[in-house]
């Protein structure tokens, strides 16, 4: 099963690599991996999906909470969670075939971000089921290019940020993750 | 106060109470040497290889409970301290490594001796910084010591460059750390430790299995009062064999795959195992699911992760073990297992487990036995990795509290020449024997110039069998006795060794050697070495196969007649520090 998985974690250089370090040594799997800012300046957030059963989810949960960077993780996969994906997917597409690639466009509520006389560049933005059946409807006319942002999500309604809870005493980092 | 990051680096080793550094110094980490001799309270042992650098102070902390440092240049200084980084890591000990670095500029542009230092300890620490501003090197430092000595302690590493060093910058020392990811848990949840004591008071079978963090968090008494209250047979680990006293009456010593076969039969018939700061190794399971197969399983450990990763629990607790001990002792009721304790006896009578075969061959188990009874069950032995050590735990009845120093999770031969080193550096008090393996000794015997010169009085019993004897014995036992690259057909004199180094050296070829040996280099004023020709034939035994189980147990080899040794508890008196 897979699991979502949020972090708050400072935003320091090599955080990543430590995160990315404990999840290849312990031989977790990542299945995507967002990061950015957060509310909270000189912190960060990371979602992540790994796919596994609870027992593998607990130990990737505690193994995070083990590095010092690491404030607090939360798995929302039993939550009521809203969470989206964005897509940039470049088609082949020429005269004939454009009107029809637009139409798809228009029903999956898409965009179409560049174009040119032999592509066009479609951002669409959804669960991870939407954007992969848009692919799939796509791939006839030749995909040349394909990028996914990975999983971000959050707990619906509440007071926000309930990953917090471990303190907020952090202080602001001047350097940025490398 | 306005000064240089080495003086920054030296007035905070003040501030944490440092008072040894061992270490090597280097071109990148040369500022902060030559700032060193203005504080003189810092004591530098001048080591002969940075590995041994991280061993002792490995050692250091274990025998005394204080944070020392290693210190190492860039590069190759660096990369030498890995092995005993690792070896802390895997042990719960501590210690803050001070490494050099190329200067700011010349990172990431593969100069001379530019090591990735926090890039390649990453996974041998239990957290790391890269220093790049001589005003952080404060906070850093609090930092790092208070990390590396709380919760389930571990190495910390601190890498500096070499401008960083000579920067200068307001020095203040911050008041308490700040550290938000970081907040251990010491105070086990009142509910969890109700829960085990309601366990242990429906047990009919239960045993405690007692690890390094009993050493860690200092709850040997603790730990008595819990087993002498509920009558609870105790299971010491590898790293808890000196955690309760050798000669109890409940102490069952060590099971799994050289332990002896009375506690491997006791857990396997347990219904209820409470495990005390032990974090289930494969070596203590074998094959998982055959492990403790009838127990409920209460862990109590401070480190989360190490509860429920190889073994399915029923009570965790997440705690200071001393502090959950004395909660936990406040709800036990008394109880007695009369039963439990007779059919454990039985278990010893029919499997004796610590035969020492009668061949007329000088062996390490004679040798360590009378090691034991010379010292009275008091010496501070440390030991390298192999047959030596196993024997060790097995044939030495532990009198004092923490008396039993090894490299146990990470299994670094060569730990038993720094180690003693660190332990006596500790401890200078101490009665410390070395129990050496020949191969282990070689990887780091160097270290003897070291304790010469700053006259540690430490004493080596090196077991010389001219064989990596326990990849000799897996040869000898999985591989159909196809002996390769185990044997060392030209070993150096060892005796003329100690010699060279400037230690008294002894040879003892024949049993009756033994005894007079042993007490001739405990008499000198000095570190001494006394080399045990040893019959390089002797297996040790009991051994459960690697992922088998107690079923699998090999007790003897088959064509031992061995006697029973002497029940072990009858022949001291039970004293101590316990």
């Amino acid at each position: 099963m897979k699991h979502t998985l949020v972090a708050l974690v400072q935003d320091k250089p090599g955080v990543l690599n430590r995160i990315a370090a404990m999840f290849r040594r312990r031989g977790f799997n990542i299945a995507s991996l967002a990061v950015g800012q957060s509310e909270q300046p000189g912190l960060s957030r990371m979602t992540f999906v790994v796919d596994g059963d609870s027992t593998i989810v607990e130990q990737v949960t505690k193994q995070m909470y083990k590095l010092i960077d690491v404030i607090r993780v939360s798995d929302l996969s039993t939550e009521e969670t809203v969470s989206r994906e964005l897509a940039l997917i470049k088609v082949r597409a020429t005269a004939q075939t454009r009107s029809e690639i637009m139409q798809l466009v228009d029903i999956f509520r898409a965009g179409i971000v560049d174009v040119s006389p032999d592509s066009l560049v479609i951002e669409v933005t959804g669960d991870e089921d939407k954007i992969t059946s848009l692919t799939k409807l796509l791939k006839p006319f030749g995909i040349r290019e394909l990028m996914r942002t990975g999983r971000v999500a959050m707990t619906r309604g509440g007071a926000g940020g309930q990953e917090r809870g471990r303190g907020n005493g952090a202080t602001p980092s001047k350097e940025t993750e490398a | 106060m306005r000064m240089t990051g080495a003086q920054m680096v030296c007035e905070s080793l003040l501030r944490e109470g440092v008072e040894v550094v061992f270490g090597i110094p280097g071109g990148a980490i040369l500022p902060l040497y030559q700032t060193m001799p203005q504080y003189p309270q810092i004591r530098h042992i001048l080591v002969r290889h940075e590995e041994s650098a991280a061993m002792a102070a490995d050692a250091y902390f274990r025998a005394s409970g204080k944070l020392s440092v290693a210190m190492a240049t860039s590069g190759p200084g660096a990369t030498n301290l890995v092995t005993g980084l690792a070896c802390a890591m895997m042990d719960s000990s501590a210690f803050v490594a001070i490494t050099g670095q190329v200067s700011r500029a010349a990172i990431g542009k593969d100069a001379f001796q530019e090591t990735d230092t926090t890039g390649v300890t990453l996974p041998v620490t239990k957290h790391n910084y890269l220093v790049m501003r001589a005003g952080d090197i404060p906070r850093v430092m609090m930092e790092a010591f208070y990390i590396a000595r709380t919760g389930r302690p571990g190495p910390v590493l601190v890498d500096i460059p070499k401008d960083v060093f000579i920067e200068q910058d307001e020095f203040e020392y911050p008041e308490s750390v700040d550290l938000p990811g970081y907040k251990p848990t010491l105070h086990g949840h009142p509910t969890q430790i109700r829960k085990a004591a309601r366990l242990i008071k429906e047990s009919q079978r239960p045993v405690i299995l007692a690890g390094h963090g009993v050493t860690l968090s200092q709850a040997f008494q603790e730990l008595k009062e819990l087993a002498e209250k509920a009558q609870i047979p105790v299971i010491t680990t590898l790293l808890g064999v000196s955690s309760f006293p050798g000669n109890h009456i409940l102490n069952l010593g060590m099971p799994g795959m050289h332990g002896v076969a009375w506690s491997s039969l006791a857990i396997d018939r347990a219904d209820l195992l409470i495990s005390l700061g032990a974090r289930f190794d494969d070596r203590v399971t074998g094959r998982v699911s055959a492990f403790a197969p009838r127990a409920k399983v209460v862990h109590v450990d401070v480190d989360p992760a190490v509860i429920g990763m190889n073994v399915k629990t029923h009570v965790p607790i997440v705690g200071d073990l001393r502090r959950v001990l004395r909660s936990l002792n406040r709800e036990v009721e008394a109880a007695t297992h009369t039963e439990w304790l007779a059919e454990i006896e039985q278990l010893r009578r029919d499997h004796p487990s610590l035969h020492i075969r009668d061949t007329g061959n000088l062996t390490q188990q004679y040798v360590i036995r009378k090691l034991w009874e010379l010292t009275e069950g008091k010496a501070l032995v440390v030991t390298g990795v192999g047959q030596h050590q196993m024997w060790a735990a097995q044939h030495y009845q532990f009198l004092n509290p923490n008396s039993f120093i090894t490299s146990g999770g990470l299994g670094a031969m060569g730990f038993e020449v720094p180690a003693a080193m660190g332990a006596k550096v500790a401890r200078p008090d101490a009665l410390v024997w070395s129990i050496a393996g020949d191969g282990g000794f070689q990887m780091t015997m160097a270290e003897l110039a070291t304790m010469a010169e700053h006259k540690l009085s430490v004493k080596f019993a090196l077991m010389d069998n001219r064989f990596l004897g326990m990849v000799r014995q897996w040869q000898d036992l999985f591989y159909k006795r196809a002996f390769y690259a185990t044997e060392y057909t030209r070993s150096p004199d060892f005796v003329k060794l100690a010699d060279a180094f400037g230690i008294l050296g002894l040879r003892v070829t024949e049993r009756s050697q033994v005894a007079e040996a042993i007490q001739e280099a405990m008499a000198y004023d000095g570190p001494a070495l006394v080399d045990f020709v040893v019959d390089p034939e002797e297996n040790v035994y009991p051994m459960i196969p690697p992922g088998e189980s107690t079923h699998e147990l090999i007790e003897a080899p088959k064509e031992a007649k061995g006697v029973p040794a002497t029940r072990r508890r009858d022949i001291l008196p039970p004293e101590g520090d316990f």
